[in-house]
């Protein structure tokens, strides 16, 4: 058989390939020749097969077949083998194959071997992929060689220790007594990854941490003599000595220094010392103040030190060297919070860097400029990175619209600002603007009662342009159905006032229900919308033809809201003003807030059951809720449960016990009498839960006349949950020959004392008559 | 610090070298490889040498024909990571002499065996030039010295 072709003679080979399949056909061929070889157990040509399968293996192609040879190369006596061996096996072996154990008794072989080479190649492949198990077994013989006074073979040792430490935590401790004089070596290489070791250590262990503390004035004094030495050939770089070693201390100084009085204080000099000495025209000096400036930001250093640090982030701000920059910015949003004044002083420049080509300082810039608006500088700001939202890429534009919003609800100058900036961000970027921006939005127009005119013109003439913005649209359509009539009233005392007829603003509304760029949801505020419109415009007909025709919408949202509003036009016309009244001030607050606006049918209207003091017009809602429920499931009334309780054991059988229920003893009440109107309470317990009081309301009627369009509506405190059922008719007979009745049903979980309002609603005699009512007088057993 | 992976590629994707300082299986190794080199090649030049990958930061240089591309873990000073690179190269350099990409390709063993007296588990182990190129110097040596009394005998004919 001819001796295996040599490893340049197959790279050259290989490379002539002009197609892949040529490339492909090459390497099968000498992949079969190379197996055959294997199978003959050829000792002389073992290593050169091996390293042609490493070099295929780069390739892309399948070597597995090789991983046992490399156990074999690394068994041999040769150096080459050895070489080639575990070479082989840092590329072809992980952890997660069984086959690397296999290894362990060699590496522990050649960590003693006489040959420091070979001690060296064992230490390698141990600290690159030793698994730790392997760790486990030679974690002995690494310590062993970490005190030997070879400096070539324990600077090796302590990087392997530190591996070791990563893999199998616990065996720290058994690495502590070789550290002693670690740092009294001369040689660069074990000063190095000593000080790499001693880091791991502090980073993993507290107890490290506190012990290694008293290093602090050796490593000052180490650091002190690489600066101030003179020229040194042998571990200069661009006039700095030794950086890779400066910038190790310096970080080791760091965790030592953190949160630590007195080691702050012992290196405050040595900082201030770098920080002005080192030459900043490479990039190697400014790898090592960039160093400085992070343990200056995260020790006890004194003021004029925190200082000194962001203004050298200041400068690297304005070095024409991006990765400086880069570098500048993600420091200085690591410190804006606690340096926030140091920073300021810089606020030009970071804006600056908004426009700058890389999209990694762009964001940077754009996270930090955040970050340092506050009530100064708003307007400013606002300007610049409303600029920065119209001319970057998409990626940018949903984080930089919700900065915005942020910082325009903390900061704003006024409220006519607030909305012209939000309209800005809706117009320009409105396609990524957060889903949870809309009901925030909504939320905040609401509330600004006296912008309403205003808003609702600016969101109409936003519309005219354009409807592919959903969240504009959203936005948008729920403004103009709450103040459709301050639309067209055509008064406005912001800008100049707009004519615009009940027809024209229909003729929008509908217009995007039919258009393709709206989305379901979109159509669902637009309808909504539209239907709000029939108590502030004066013309239904229009708006009752829309509602119905989309009762057969083949949308199933769009269908059942036409289905109720249709219900609400047909026979609950009476209830339709209350139910579409204006919405009032929304609380904000983190349960009230944009999840739960979410829940509810998909309206924006947030769940007022629980509102604090109930103002009667809340009411609405919750009966709107009710009746709007034909699905069944009222979202914001929670389950009541149904799981039976264990009945407590008696001496009588199941009939007594239901009488016992029945009769608990609650006494009915009379809530109301007034002008001839009574209502009486009767209580029941829902019998799964002690929590829910059932009360049923029955009204009576002692005047001569039908009190008619009959409604009853109650609001209880914060903590109760309310759930008003369907009344059995809504005209209470006149001289007491009958009563209306509605149940209500009351979850007390906190057994609070009970306490409601209510309102009635009636017409008598053909004039409406409306009353609110305190209930106090609840029986203690109603709600314990 | 820990530098999880160093990876050499052409401007035309293709790998040069690649060293794991973490555990992943090839296949792994394979997807991440791709989906960098993919990433990297598309940036432009005036682009900075870091950017955030997954959750890693990326350091790379391009040096002629040849891309240096290290992944390091967020605490780490990317400006010193430069630092590493660049002074691989020099190593490079100085061994080969004017290194250039065909180098890497043809001796690409050597380039490992060079990477591994400088670094150890993704950390730098001699911060010396002139002793890293003499320890590769002595363990070339060594070998030479382990090939040598086989190619004499053979010489004299009694393989």
């Amino acid at each position: 058989m001819p001796a295996p072709i040599r490893l340049r003679e197959l790279i050259r080979t290989i490379r002539t390939a002009r197609t892949q399949a040529e490339e492909r056909e090459m390497i099968q061929k000498e992949c079969a020749a190379i197996r055959s070889s294997f199978r003959e157990e050829d000792n002389t040509y073992r290593c050169r097969n091996v390293a042609k399968l490493l070099y295929m293996h780069m390739l892309g192609y399948p070597a597995h077949f090789g991983q046992l040879e490399c156990l074999k190369l690394i068994a041999s006596q040769k150096f080459t083998d050895k070489r080639i061996g575990y070479l082989g096996a840092m590329l072809l072996l992980d952890e997660r194959q069984d086959v690397h154990l296999l290894m362990t008794n060699c590496i522990k072989n050649d960590l003693n071997h006489s040959t420091q080479y070979v001690q060296g190649l064992a230490l390698c492949t141990l600290g690159c992929m030793g698994s730790s198990e392997m760790c486990r077994d030679l974690a002995g013989e690494v310590e062993k060689l970490l005190k030997t006074s070879n400096s070539y073979l324990r600077k090796k040792a302590a990087l392997c220790a530190v591996h070791v430490i990563r893999k199998v935590p616990e065996l720290m401790e058994m690495f502590l007594p070789a550290t002693k004089n670690l740092l009294s070596e001369k040689n660069h290489g074990v000063l190095h990854t000593s000080v790499v070791l001693l880091t791991e250590m502090c980073e993993r262990s507290p107890d490290m941490l506190a012990h290694f503390r008293k290093l602090v004035p050796q490593l000052v004094r180490i650091l002190k003599n690489l600066i101030m030495s003179g020229y040194s050939p042998e571990h200069d770089v661009s006039g700095i000595s030794d950086p890779f070693l400066q910038v190790r201390i310096l970080r080791l100084l760091r965790i030592l220094g953190k949160s630590d009085d007195d080691s702050s204080e012992a290196m405050n000099d040595i900082l201030a010392q770098v920080a002005t000495n080192t030459e900043t025209s490479k990039n190697v000096g400014n790898a090592i103040l960039y160093e400085t400036v992070l343990t200056i930001m995260d020790i006890k250093s004194e003021s004029g030190l925190r200082v000194l640090a962001i203004n050298i982030l200041g400068r690297f701000l304005l070095n024409n060297d991006k990765n400086i920059r880069y570098v500048a910015l993600t420091s200085l949003l690591k410190t804006v919070q606690t340096d926030h004044n140091a920073v300021q002083r810089h606020r030009s420049t970071i804006v600056d860097c908004l426009k700058d080509l890389d999209v990694s300082i762009k964001r940077r810039a754009m996270e930090l400029s955040f970050a340092l608006v506050n009530g100064n500088n708003i307007r400013g700001m606002m300007k610049e990175l409303l600029y920065f939202l119209d001319s970057c890429d998409p990626e940018f534009k949903a984080d930089c619209a919700s900065g915005v919003f942020l910082a325009a609800e903390k900061y704003a100058p006024s409220k006519r600002w607030h909305i012209d900036t939000i309209m800005r961000v809706l117009t320009t970027a409105g396609s990524y603007v957060r889903d949870d921006s809309v009901p925030n939005l909504i939320q905040l127009i609401t509330n600004s009662v006296e912008m309403h005119a205003y808003t609702v013109q600016r969101l109409y003439k936003a519309l005219l342009d354009d409807i592919s913005q959903q969240p504009l649209v959203q936005v948008a359509s729920w403004c103009i159905g709450e103040y459709g009539d301050l639309l067209v009233s055509g008064q406005c005392e912001e800008e100049e006032p707009i004519q615009v007829t009940e027809d024209e603003v229909l003729d929008v509304l509908e217009g995007l229900l039919v258009s393709n760029l709206s989305a379901a949801v979109t159509r669902g505020y637009s309808l909504t919308a539209i239907m709000k419109l029939s108590t502030r415009f004066s013309g239904v007909n229009r708006i009752k033809k829309v509602v119905s025709i989309y009762g057969s919408s083949i949308d199933v949202e769009l269908q059942q809201r036409a289905v109720e509003y249709n219900a609400l036009f047909k026979k609950y016309d009476h209830m339709r003003p209350a139910l579409l009244e204006r919405m009032p001030i929304m609380e904000k607050s983190a349960s009230n807030g944009p999840t739960e606006i979410v829940q509810t049918n998909g309206e924006t209207e947030p769940s007022v059951v629980d509102s604090k003091h109930p103002p009667p017009v809340s009411q609405p809602a919750n009966q709107a809720n009710d009746l709007l429920d034909l699905l069944g499931g009222n979202d914001v009334v929670p389950v009541i449960q149904t799981t039976v309780p264990t009945k407590p054991a008696s001496a009588g059988g199941e009939l007594l016990d239901l009488l016992g229920d029945l009769s608990l003893t609650i006494p009915p009440m009379t809530a109301y009498n007034k002008n001839g109107l009574k209502i009486d309470f009767t209580f029941e317990r829902a019998n799964p839960n002690p929590n829910v009081a059932v009360i049923t309301i029955h009204a009576s009627n002692s005047t001569e006349a039908d009190m008619t369009d009959f409604v009853f509506q109650a609001a209880v405190p914060k903590t109760f949950q309310l759930q008003l059922l369907s009344p059995s008719s809504n005209v209470v007979p006149a001289l007491n020959q009958g009563t209306v009745t509605q149940v209500i049903r009351v979850l007390n979980p906190q057994k609070q004392q009970l306490r409601m309002r209510i309102k009635l609603t009636y017409t008598l005699k053909g004039s409406p008559v409306q009353d609110l009512a305190e209930v106090n007088n609840f029986p203690p057993q109603s709600w314990q | 610090m820990e530098m999880q992976f160093m990876l050499l590629f052409s401007r035309q994707g293709k790998l040069r070298l690649q060293k794991w300082y973490v555990p992943l299986s090839d296949k792994e190794r394979k997807k991440i490889s791709r989906d960098l080199v993919q990433t990297i090649l598309a940036r432009k030049p005036k682009m900075c040498s870091f950017l955030e990958w997954r959750d890693l930061k990326i350091v790379y240089k391009r040096y002629a024909s040849l891309y240096f591309c290290c992944a390091v873990e967020d605490q780490d000073n990317e400006l010193i990571t430069l630092e590493i690179i660049h002074r691989y190269v020099e190593l490079l350099d100085k061994y080969f002499g004017s290194v250039c990409e065909l180098d890497i390709i043809f001796n690409f063993e050597k380039a490992y065996f060079i990477l591994d007296e400088f670094l150890l588990g993704g950390e730098a182990q001699e911060t010396s030039k002139k002793n890293v190129l003499k320890a590769i110097e002595q363990a070339d040596l060594l070998q030479e010295e382990a090939e040598a009394p086989r190619s004499v005998l053979e010489e004299i004919g009694l393989t």
